[in-house]
Formats: structure tokens, C-alpha cells, sequence
């Protein structure tokens, strides 16, 4: 397999403090990797490089081979390269479905052709139903998905999402599982940052673990959960009982 | 079934547009001179707003010293037509274009280090103040003297924009529509879609891959270009220009008043709050002149102005829509609970 | 041709002083509140009345004429923030720009209302007077204004720096939210930084009564001034309002001998797009706005 995204000795420091911390790792076209770690391990840091949102200190961002690493938010969108926000960002003066076409115009003009790209999304997220309902209305998983929706009406090639299952419940959670699910198997490559390892153990193929801004582990989730190093420094120590 | 209510809705927004200015056009051929050339203000400005409003309202960027682009207006049209009786028309679009190029100047300056919001505005006031000192200074446009057009000979002259009153009420008229009309398609195309998007969130916009630099440029040059417009016929419509009169704070302020008033990015909205801005502004004038107190008009202006913002706090408009709703909302959810009993 | 030279310098750091006074008093409105008080320059304009009047009639010396204007001044803000600003402060700008407008008018309105149209000159002998240090000839009444403007600036950031209520308005300027949580009384905060500010102008305006004619007109001339100074300094920052009305004071004084008049009311505008081409938030300017 090829690598989609291959990141190389990534490291960034806000006024000497270093938050990550020379990562490498590569994404498969196609699947699903989580990136994971404690608070304050990077991985939020490391998500913004690859969005293009922060610049790195030293290292490289390859997209499909080439070095985006210095390129904005914006650029890093339209080569393929779409991210949802941790904390929900609707435009909140725009009705769903005027949400999610924001993203179509990164590739298109014309408000039809953007529209319907739109619905489309919110299908795929399984919110068409309330396209025309104002974001305010929306229940909180709901506008999780919005985001998603948002996010691949860009026609991304690569979809970052930054801790999409927080603050939802369980069956909430299994529901993103399932929409994830089904964007893989279109062909979709995800990046998923999660705080929580256990809720992507079953949906991501490979995972990153990040610690202090480090990388300690990679592999596949069976592996990564049974790494001593993971279980200490991640888990914490109570965790040996 | 979505798309079907939309544009039933939408036929309905133009239907009430065609209405409105439909009921302006006859007022114009019955109402007396005074009534027509205070409504010939309001509807520049209402137009003038307008663009003002697409900047803020839908754009996201404030501008205080709008009067800059509607004095490069005016002063295009008046230096070419005083001075080598060049037909205002080519005067309005030279106005327009540079109005643009400055507008996107100083959008770029500041924009570019991420300047924005208060800085921004306060940027667009300090630009308009050096260009009306400069314009003041300036011996070819007459200095503080200003500019006069000739005395308009009453007849129609649609080549050379010259007429009576009534006239230039129709030529205010066509623009505020074309404004209250182009506001409704801007907001409908890729640009409105963009710059609400860039207006709620730019960060969030900038993700979804919004080039949002070159969209807040645009929007600025745009406004700066459509005010310029307005700027343009009102020199004419007043038939002389002054720096302090044509750039001063007072017209920035009598710009925006309108759509803050009417509701800030609603196609009605400009209308409605210059209709209630400038005629009241004009009465307090005249109450204050002939009670002999000279800062009346001053004082009791100022009080609505802060009365308004702080009882309407969206403006007239989408207050008057509310109300609308309230009414009619009982009655829709009374069909909507008997359509469950039905299934 | 050097002591000509020495002399604009001079008088510009003079009442670069006394316009750092009036800067500071909105970019500590700002800087707390992130309110701009588009009415800063009426509350110059009363200040100057307060100092019209005061020597006037009472015949106090400049600096009486000062602390009356801080007390009234202080007052008065404080009361405007209690009825009114405090409505708007968390409204968007566009709106707060209506209020203070209206304000403004209001405000213009009523000295206009009281006082008429004329410029009123303050015929106080100390405006005649000079003072030689070495090759400088200077007014008394600026020497006057720009040390009490000076002192105070000086006392006014001990206050922010070493009271407790002065590091409270501090904790509010940097983090509004912060600040609720630790338990700051906000309102108060408001209402005594919306007093300080207005008394910071009112005391500018008192102090440079002997130099301006006392006229309703001057109020939108010292809003101006005052945002240019603010910008060029760097919105809500202490030492930026210093900065700022130091170099407006002194490249107005040498427009003035260089420039023809217009050209000198247009110099700080020039100066100020100036300075935003190259540091877009002025000398120390607040990162967030």
C-alpha cells in the first residue's frame, strides 16, 4: 500500500516549549488511523500541522508526495485535505444545508452543483432530514456530523477529524463508528485524533500513540494495547491492576 | 419539497420587493418637491447602505468612514464633468473603480497581517479623515470651497444625467432596487455563501478551503465601489461638493445608520431604517431651526439613535418580522399538530 | 536654525503629553472593556468647558481647574457606564459605534445647546507667559499641562501596577472571563475604568484650556486624535497611548513649521497609514481583538 500522507520528523515548539516532538508516521490510503494520547500529548498540535492551521518548527508534511507543510488552512483544504474542529464551529447564521455547501465551494462555483453536493453529505452523515433546520436546533452528535458533512463536501481525499466522539454517549458514539465505517469503505483515508483509546479500538486499523509530544507506539490496536510502554506512560500505572 | 418552499418563499421576497418599489415609483409622481427630495436622499442612501451592509451584514468587515468612497464618487463624477464636461456616467464608473482599488488597498494592508474587526474600522475612519483634509487642501477641486454643478436648466438630459427633482428621485429609485435586488443575488451566489461563511467563523471558513483574504478584499472593494456610486449621484443630486460635507464623519455615520436601524444584512433593512433615520434626522433639523436652538436637532437624533439600538436591539426590521411570526406561528402549529392527528 | 529645531521638538513632547493623557484614557476603556468610546472627544471638550469656567469664575489656578475636572469627569463616566454603556458592552461593534455616536451627538448637542457655536478663548495671563531653559522658550501653561499630564499618566500606572483594584482592572483587561471567575466585580470594574477613562480626558481637556479655545466643534477633532493616537501606540496597550501621543505631538509641532495647516491636521492620518503598512497593530498593540 501506498502512503497517502507521510508525516517526517515533525516537530513543533511554541517559545522553547516542544510539543511534538520528531513524530513520523504514515497514513494508508483507504483506511483508518487513529492518532491517540494522553492530554497535552500533541496530538492536537500534530493535527493543526497536518491541517495546515500551525507551521511546523522543523520536519515535513508529504500529501500524495508533496511538501505541504507551509501552505494555509485554506490550500491544505483544496488539495484534498479536509479537518472538522474539536470544539463544533457551525456558521451559525447559515441553515445546515448552507453549512455543509460552504465546503462544495472549494471546488466549484456554481450553487446548484454545490447544493447538491451538500445533500449528498448531509446523506452520507445521515442528516438530510434536517437540512433546512438552523444549526442552534441541532443536538450535539448531530452537529458532530455536521461537521463531517461539512468536511466532505470539500471532496476530500483525506478527512482529519479532531476527537469527533467526545461528549457523546455510547450509542451515539457507535453511530459515528458506523458512519466512519462506511467512509472507509468508499475509499475515504481518516485521520482521527481520540483522547479515549477504547473508542477507537474496534474502527481504526492502525494507531499512533503519542506521549509528551513524542511518538512511543505504532501499530495495529491489539499490538499498541498491549505495549508496556503504552500502558505506562498512557494508561498511568493504576492501570496494572 | 425543501427547494419547493424556498422558492415559494423567494417569490414571495421579490414579489413584496416589486411592491414596494412599485408603491416608491407613484409616490414619486404625486408627492410634492419637499417629499421628493428628502425620499431622493433616502433612497441614495438606502443604496449607499446597502453596499455598506453587504460589507458588514454578509462580509463580516466593518468599515466607519464609508464617506471615503462615497466622496471618491463624487468627486470623480464632478471633476469630470465641471471641469471638462465629461458625461457623469463615465464619471460614475472611473468613481467606482478607483473607490474599488482603494477600498482593496486598504482591505489588503490591514487584512494581510490579520488585521481586522475594530482595527479595521478604525482604519477605514482614519483613511476617510486624511482624504477629506487632503481634499480640503487640494486648491484643483476647489479646496473647502468645495465644487458646484450649474443650475440645472429643467430639462432632461438622461445622456448627460441632468433633470429636475423628479428625476433624479427615479435615478435614486433604479438604484436603491438594483442595490436592494443585487444585495438578494450577491447573497444568493458563491460570494454570499462565502462571506457569510468567512463573516460566522473565518477560521472555521479557512478549513472548508474559503481563500478568505482574497474574499474580504473583494467584499471591501465591492462596497467601496457600489458607495462610490451612490456618492456619484448625490454630489449631483445636491448639485455642489464639499470635502467636510461629501467625506465627513456625517455621511459614514448617515450610511451606516440605515441598515443597523433596518436590520443589519437584510435586503429591506436599509430601506426601511433610512426611511426612518433621514426624514427624522431632516425633522429635528428644521425643529431645531425654527425654535432658534441650534443643538436641538443634535441632542434629540443622538437620543433615538441610542433609544433604537437599545429597544430594537436587530433593527426595525427583523423586529417587524418577529411580530409577523408571533402572529402567525400560533396558527401554522394548530395545521401541523392536526396533519399528526391525521396520520 | 538648531534651537528652532529644539523648540518644536520641546513644545511637541509637551502636549504629545497631554494627548497621551487623552489616548490613555481610551485605550484604558478599550483595553478593559473592548468598548471604543467614540465620545472620548466630547469628554475632552467638557473637560476643556470644566477648565473655562473654573478659571473664570473662581480664578483657581490650571491645576484646581484640573482636579475638578477629574472629580466631575469621573463622575460623569462612571454614571454614563452605569446607565448606558453598560447595556452594550458585550453587543458587536457596529452597534456600540451607534450608541457612542449618538452619544457623541447628544453630548455635542448639549454644549452646543449651553454655550453657542463661538469659540470661547481662555484669556488667562499663564498664556502668555514663557519660561527659558537654556535655548528653549517654552509656554508656562504647556510646561504646566504636560507635567500635570505627566504626573498623573506616571500616578495613574503605579495605580494599575500596585492597588489591588488596579490589578483587578489589569486581570479584567487580559482576560475578561478569567476575571469573573476569580470573583472581580465586573461591573464596578466597568463602571470605575469607564470614570477613569472619561476623567483621564476631561483632566486633558482641563489642562489645555489655556492653549484652545473652548468650542463644541473641537470634540470630533480630539476623537480623532485620540483613535490615531490610539492605533499608532497599539490599542489598549499602557505604554503604546504614552508612545503614540509623544510622536503625534512631535510630528504635529514640526508639520506645523514645515507644512501649511492642512497638511498638519493631515499628518497624523498620513503618519497613521503609515504605521499600519508596517506594524499593523501599532507600537504595542493587544494581539486579541
Amino acid at each position: 500500500m501506498t502512503a497517502l500522507l507521510e508525516v517526517r520528523n515533525l516537530t513543533k515548539s511554541f517559545q522553547g516549549l516542544v510539543a511534538v516532538n520528531d513524530v513520523s508516521f504514515s497514513l494508508e490510503a483507504g483506511r483508518i488511523t487513529a492518532l491517540i494520547g494522553p492530554n497535552g500529548a500533541g496530538k492536537t498540535t500534530c493535527f493543526n500541522l497536518v491541517a495546515g492551521a500551525l507551521s511546523p518548527t522543523a520536519g515535513q508534511v508529504l500529501f500524495e508526495g508533496r511538501a505541504i507543510e507551509r501552505n494555509p488552512p485554506e490550500a491544505v483544504c483544496r488539495m484534498g485535505i479536509a479537518r472538522t474542529f474539536q470544539i463544533v464551529r457551525p456558521m451559525k447564521d447559515m441553515s445546515v444545508l448552507e453549512n455543509a455547501m460552504v465546503g462544495a465551494f472549494s471546488w466549484t462555483t456554481n450553487v446548484k452543483e454545490a447544493r447538491s453536493k451538500a445533500y449528498e453529505s448531509l446523506e452520507r452523515v445521515g442528516l438530510a432530514g434536517k437540512a433546512s433546520a438552523r444549526t442552534d436546533q441541532l443536538t450535539l452528535p448531530d452537529r458532530k456530523m455536521l461537521e463531517m458533512a461539512k468536511a466532505l463536501s470539500t471532496r476530500p481525499k483525506l478527512l482529519l477529524l479532531d476527537e469527533v466522539m467526545a461528549g457523546l454517549r455510547p450509542t451515539e458514539a457507535a453511530g459515528v463508528v458506523g458512519v466512519l465505517r462506511k467512509l472507509a469503505e468508499h475509499g475515504l483515508t481518516i485521520l482521527l485524533v481520540e483522547h479515549v483509546m477504547r473508542i477507537v479500538m474496534d474502527v481504526a486499523s492502525t494507531v499512533v500513540v503519542l506521549h509528551h509530544g513524542a511518538k512511543i507506539a505504532e501499530g495495529e490496536p491489539s499490538q499498541v494495547v498491549a505495549d508496556p510502554a503504552v500502558l505506562e506512560s498512557y494508561l498511568g500505572a493504576g492501570f496494572h491492576a | 419539497m425543501q427547494r419547493t418552499s424556498d422558492q415559494a418563499s423567494d417569490a414571495k421576497r421579490w414579489g413584496a420587493g416589486v411592491a414596494v418599489f412599485a408603491v416608491l415609483a407613484v409616490v414619486g409622481g404625486v408627492s410634492s418637491a419637499y417629499v421628493i427630495s428628502l425620499l431622493t436622499i433616502v433612497l441614495l442612501f438606502t443604496f449607499m447602505g446597502q453596499s455598506w451592509n453587504l460589507m458588514l451584514g454578509i462580509g463580516g468587515q466593518l468599515s466607519i468612514g464609508h464617506a471615503l468612497f462615497v466622496g471618491i464618487g463624487a468627486y470623480a463624477v464632478a471633476i469630470l464633468n465641471i471641469k471638462y464636461g465629461i458625461t457623469p456616467w463615465i464619471g460614475l464608473l472611473l468613481g467606482a473603480a478607483i473607490a474599488g482599488v482603494v477600498g482593496a488597498v486598504l482591505a489588503w494592508l490591514s487584512f494581510r497581517f490579520e488585521v481586522r474587526g475594530i482595527y479595521f474600522a478604525l482604519l477605514t475612519i482614519a483613511a476617510a479623515e486624511f482624504a477629506r483634509i487632503m481634499f480640503g487642501g487640494w486648491d484643483y477641486v476647489g479646496g473647502m470651497q468645495g465644487l458646484f454643478y450649474p443650475a440645472p436648466s429643467g430639462t432632461m438630459d438622461l445622456a448627460m444625467l441632468r433633470g429636475d427633482s423628479q428625476f433624479y428621485y427615479f435615478v435614486a429609485l433604479v438604484l436603491a432596487a438594483v442595490g436592494v435586488a443585487g444585495t438578494e443575488l450577491i447573497s444568493r451566489s458563491y460570494w454570499g455563501y462565502v462571506w457569510r461563511a468567512m463573516r460566522d467563523d473565518d477560521e472555521a471558513a479557512r478549513a472548508l478551503g474559503v481563500r478568505t483574504f482574497r474574499h474580504k478584499v473583494l467584499v471591501v472593494s465591492i462596497s467601496a465601489a457600489g458607495a462610490a456610486i451612490g456618492g456619484g449621484v448625490l454630489g449631483l443630486v445636491q448639485g455642489s461638493i464639499f470635502p467636510d460635507s461629501i467625506m465627513g464623519m456625517g455621511i459614514s455615520v448617515d450610511v451606516l445608520i440605515g441598515p443597523v436601524v433596518g436590520g443589519l444584512g437584510t435586503a429591506f433593512g436599509p430601506l426601511i431604517g433610512s426611511m426612518a433615520a433621514i426624514p427624522l434626522h431632516h425633522a429635528m433639523g428644521s425643529l431645531g431651526d425654527s425654535l432658534g436652538i441650534p443643538g436641538l436637532n443634535s441632542v434629540a437624533y443622538g437620543a433615538v439613535l441610542i433609544l433604537v439600538v437599545w429597544f430594537l436591539p436587530d433593527g426595525i426590521w427583523p423586529a417587524v418580522v418577529r411580530l409577523y411570526e408571533a402572529v402567525q406561528l400560533p396558527a401554522r402549529s394548530r395545521i401541523s399538530q392536526l396533519r399528526k392527528v391525521e396520520e | 536654525m538648531l534651537s528652532l529645531w529644539l523648540n518644536v521638538l520641546a513644545s511637541g513632547v509637551l502636549i504629545g503629553l497631554v494627548y497621551g493623557l487623552v489616548a490613555l484614557g481610551l485605550t484604558i476603556i478599550f483595553g478593559v472593556m473592548r468598548v471604543v468610546n467614540f465620545a472620548h472627544g466630547e469628554m475632552v471638550v467638557f473637560g476643556v468647558y470644566i477648565g473655562y469656567w473654573t478659571v473664570r469664575i473662581w480664578d483657581v489656578p490650571i491645576i484646581v481647574a484640573a482636579a475638578i475636572a477629574a472629580v466631575v469627569m469621573f463622575l460623569f463616566g462612571y454614571l454614563l457606564e452605569t446607565l448606558v454603556v453598560k447595556r452594550f458592552v458585550n453587543r458587536p461593534h457596529h452597534y456600540q459605534f451607534i450608541v457612542f455616536i449618538g452619544l457623541s451627538l447628544l453630548f455635542s448637542g448639549v454644549l452646543l445647546m449651553s454655550f453657542g457655536p463661538d469659540p470661547r478663548p481662555t484669556a488667562s495671563q499663564l498664556s502668555f507667559q514663557t519660561v527659558k531653559v537654556g535655548p528653549l522658550t517654552l509656554d508656562w501653561a504647556r510646561i504646566q499641562a504636560a507635567a500635570t499630564a505627566g504626573l498623573l499618566i506616571a500616578a495613574l500606572g503605579a495605580y494599575l501596577k500596585y492597588s489591588t483594584f488596579g490589578r483587578s482592572l489589569r486581570a479584567a483587561a487580559n482576560n475578561r472571563l478569567g476575571g469573573l471567575v476569580v470573583g472581580l466585580n465586573i461591573p464596578r470594574v466597568y463602571a470605575v475604568t469607564f470614570g477613569i477613562g472619561a476623567a483621564c480626558a476631561g483632566v486633558a481637556g482641563a489642562l489645555i484650556s489655556p492653549l484652545f479655545d473652548a468650542q463644541p466643534y473641537l470634540a470630533v477633532d480630539f476623537t480623532l486624535l485620540a483613535f490615531v493616537t490610539v492605533i499608532v501606540g497599539g490599542l489598549g496597550s499602557f505604554g503604546g497611548a504614552l508612545l503614540g501621543g509623544l510622536t503625534i505631538g512631535v510630528a504635529e509641532a514640526i508639520a506645523a513649521l514645515m507644512f501649511t495647516p492642512s497638511m498638519k491636521t493631515a499628518l497624523p492620518y498620513a503618519l497613521l497609514i503609515i504605521i499600519l503598512i508596517f506594524r499593523p497593530r501599532g507600537f504595542f498593540g493587544a494581539k486579541d481583538i
